[in-house]
């Protein structure tokens, strides 16, 4: 299948070129956060067969396609993660505790437990609060873009979503509304060759996602999303067009879900084990250890050390999570406006009159 | 003062808006050079310029998805959908995202959106130029709407929608846009949510109506009158949030309720109202609470007029309900 094979040298087909990319040391800072990344997801999964959070989507074989891009933006940048951004999170500085308070809904999660896992949003790294309705976002980061280009700063907003979203209203949209007000805006699409159980042939008969820009006159790059240094230059590029007033750029990263869609899936049922192997042989973290080895940045023990540290940071993480009180029963109410309206006050005085939440309480 | 139309109404309060505070923007289709559809953004493009008066490619989804995005990121976007019955491209982007965005992210990303729409029938639009659906948006946490019937409470409305903090879905009764004119105030005019008008005093029966049902509504509450029946006239003005107390107080007075909307009867707000006195005001009614609607069918374009309420069907549920107890 066409899927489970792409062109592995997309990234030069492109055009993209081999301007500077991630220096020594951020490298291996992006290889720590691949592997916190990766850890977490394990870890993650584990934790809902256990019970002890609701759900949980993976974002195993995405990991230098996601910190690639956000290692390319600034911290006044915006981004519009979808569900599975982990990965972009971490590499802008979201503390692992923030992430799995949200996992958990406990008292401490930002978001107020009002979510299933994976929707988390932080404010202070704008990274705008996720749902799940496919390509909302995408819109989204075009207005925020207008905003931006209206104050004339020199800042670029990032929708993330992935193949299946390229059939979405909002994608069209979108990407129609970047071109005809020249937003700065990077529409960066993970292809991870599967929504759900649909092939990526079967979404679109485009040769590629990226060629879908051109339509809208604006370039569309592809970008092998598991390398991390073409994903990061790309984003170096796309962002230096946009900054400059050139406009938005679509980059299609070339990756695949090695994990399921997410815990309440069973790949086995729509793909075959030979073609999960076969990109599984191109896992990106493999790919990078390998080259950081070559390159005589991480010996084997250095490596293990990477992994110990992210076991354990994972595991405080989610054991401090696990002790933070849950949400108190009566914030139900808050935030659906700025103040309770009558009516709310009137439900939260009905909800505390039967009890709700409390010890024995209905 | 000044003597407006509503839409002119609208129009001052817009402009209004856009002088106190230049990160207020407007987006639509033909809302430009055009003025609107309607009118309402007329001289506005003139004044303010294109980057605040922004002409949008033909996408709903387009112009309340980047007005979601702008005001994230610090603009105040009034959006214009040309008509009510062409807001459903945008239905995820209101009832998905707009509305839970606060909620959703624990307060962290509040987004205060105005949409403004023309809504409803007796314009010859037919099915698809004068539907009254503001019970979608009725039913969904998060959103405020909002509906006018007269110039004055057009604006204050308005800017009171400019200056909270929540989405709000702003509903202009098209039928009355030019139909209706009154005094104005100048200046920073603002009604507050949630407070609904007195129209008119009365102790036999309780008339409830808003937007382009009040004038029909008061001319049968002056047609009763003329038979010794006193009704009294509520335009609630904010259907989200609701004053309920002035809903109560009423029917506590005159112990009966006819609820009039030119929406379809089934799950209509009408149905909102009635369930409200039915909890608790049940006392107090001397008679069964009567609707006054559209029909349950879609609008229908020859015989609009007989699907709409008017003064006579209005006057004469409110004689049924006096005569029945």
């Amino acid at each position: 299948m066409d899927a489970a094979s792409p062109d592995a040298s997309a990234s030069a087909r492109a055009g993209i070129p081999a301007g500077a990319g991630l220096g020594p040391d951020r490298i291996l800072a992006a290889y720590r956060l691949m592997v916190l990344s990766r850890t977490t997801d394990e870890r993650c999964l584990a934790l809902q067969r256990q019970g002890r959070i609701g759900f949980y989507a993976p974002l195993l074989g995405q990991e230098a396609a996601q910190v690639g891009c956000a290692l390319a933006l600034t911290a006044e940048d915006w981004v519009f993660p979808a569900y599975r951004e982990l990965a972009v999170a971490l590499a802008r500085g979201v503390p692992l505790k923030s992430i799995i308070d949200q996992l958990i809904g406990n008292s401490a999660d930002l978001t107020k437990g009002r979510q299933m896992p994976n929707h988390f949003g932080f404010r202070e790294f704008r990274f705008v609060t996720a749902s799940s309705p496919i390509g909302t976002q995408i819109t989204q980061a075009v207005g925020a873009a207008m905003a931006a280009q209206r104050r004339r700063e020199a800042v670029v907003t990032v929708p993330f979503f992935g193949d299946g979203a390229t059939s979405s209203n909002d994608f069209h949209a979108g990407l129609n509304f970047a071109g005809v007000f020249r937003t700065p805006t990077i529409f960066f699409c993970q292809n991870n060759q599967w929504a759900i159980s649909l092939p990526r042939d079967k979404q679109t008969r485009s040769k590629t996602l990226a060629e879908k820009a051109e339509a809208y006159g604006f370039p569309g790059v592809v970008v092998d999303g598991t390398d991390l240094n073409a994903v990061y230059r790309a984003v170096v590029q796309a962002r230096a067009r946009a900054v400059q007033g050139d406009g938005p750029t679509l980059i299609e990263a070339q990756v695949y879900r090695l994990g399921p869609h997410s815990t309440s899936d069973d790949p086995k049922r729509y793909r075959t084990d030979a073609e999960v192997a076969e990109w599984k042989a191109r896992d990106p973290l493999a790919r990078l250890r390998a080259d950081l080895a070559v390159a005589g940045q991480l010996d084997d023990a250095a490596d293990q050390k990477v992994w110990e540290e992210a076991r354990a940071e994972v595991a405080a993480a989610i054991e401090a999570g696990e002790r933070s009180p849950p949400m108190p029963p009566e914030s139900i109410f808050e935030d659906v406006f700025a103040t309770l309206t009558p009516r709310l006050e009137a439900e939260r005085e009905e909800f505390r009159a039967l009890g709700r939440g409390t010890e024995g309480g209905p | 003062m000044t003597e407006l139309t509503l839409v002119q109404a609208v129009n001052r309060g817009l402009a209004e808006a856009m002088r106190a505070d230049p990160n207020v923007v407007l987006l639509g289709e033909d809302i430009g050079l055009n003025g609107g559809v309607f009118r309402a953004t007329e001289g506005l493009y003139k004044e303010f310029g294109e980057q605040r008066v922004i002409d949008t490619p033909l996408s709903e989804t387009g112009i309340v998805g980047t007005a979601i995005g702008m005001a994230l990121n610090g603009l105040t976007p009034i959006a214009e959908i040309q008509f009510m019955d062409f807001i459903y491209p945008a239905f995820d982007q209101i009832v998905s995202e707009l509305a839970k965005f606060r909620y959703r992210s624990g307060g962290q990303f509040p987004c205060h959106v105005v949409i403004r729409t023309p809504y409803g029938g007796g314009i010859k639009g037919g099915l698809y130029h004068s539907q009254s659906t503001e019970a979608y948006f009725c039913h969904t946490a998060g959103l405020k709407v909002v509906v006018p019937s007269t110039p004055a409470d057009a604006k204050g409305l308005l800017l009171t929608a400019v200056h909270d903090e929540d989405p709000v879905v702003f509903l202009e009764p098209k039928r009355i846009y030019r139909a209706v004119t009154g005094e104005v105030p100048d200046g920073d005019h603002r009604v507050p949510f949630g407070k609904a008008r007195l129209v008119r005093e009365g102790t036999d029966v309780s008339l409830f109506a808003y937007g382009a049902m009040v004038p029909p509504t008061v001319e049968a509450a002056e047609a009763l009158a003329k038979d010794g029946i006193q009704a009294e006239v509520v335009d609630p003005r904010t259907l989200v949030p609701l004053d309920e107390a002035a809903i109560l107080a009423s029917v506590e007075k005159t112990g009966r309720a006819v609820v009039v909307h030119e929406a379809a009867r089934f799950c209509g707000f009408g149905a909102e109202i009635a369930a409200l006195l039915a909890e608790k005001a049940f006392y107090s009614l001397k008679s069964p609470i009567a609707r006054v609607t559209g029909y349950d069918t879609p609008f229908p374009y020859a015989l609009e007029n007989l699907y709409l309420p008017n003064a006579d069907t209005i006057a004469h549920a409110a004689r049924a309900a006096v005569q029945a107890a």
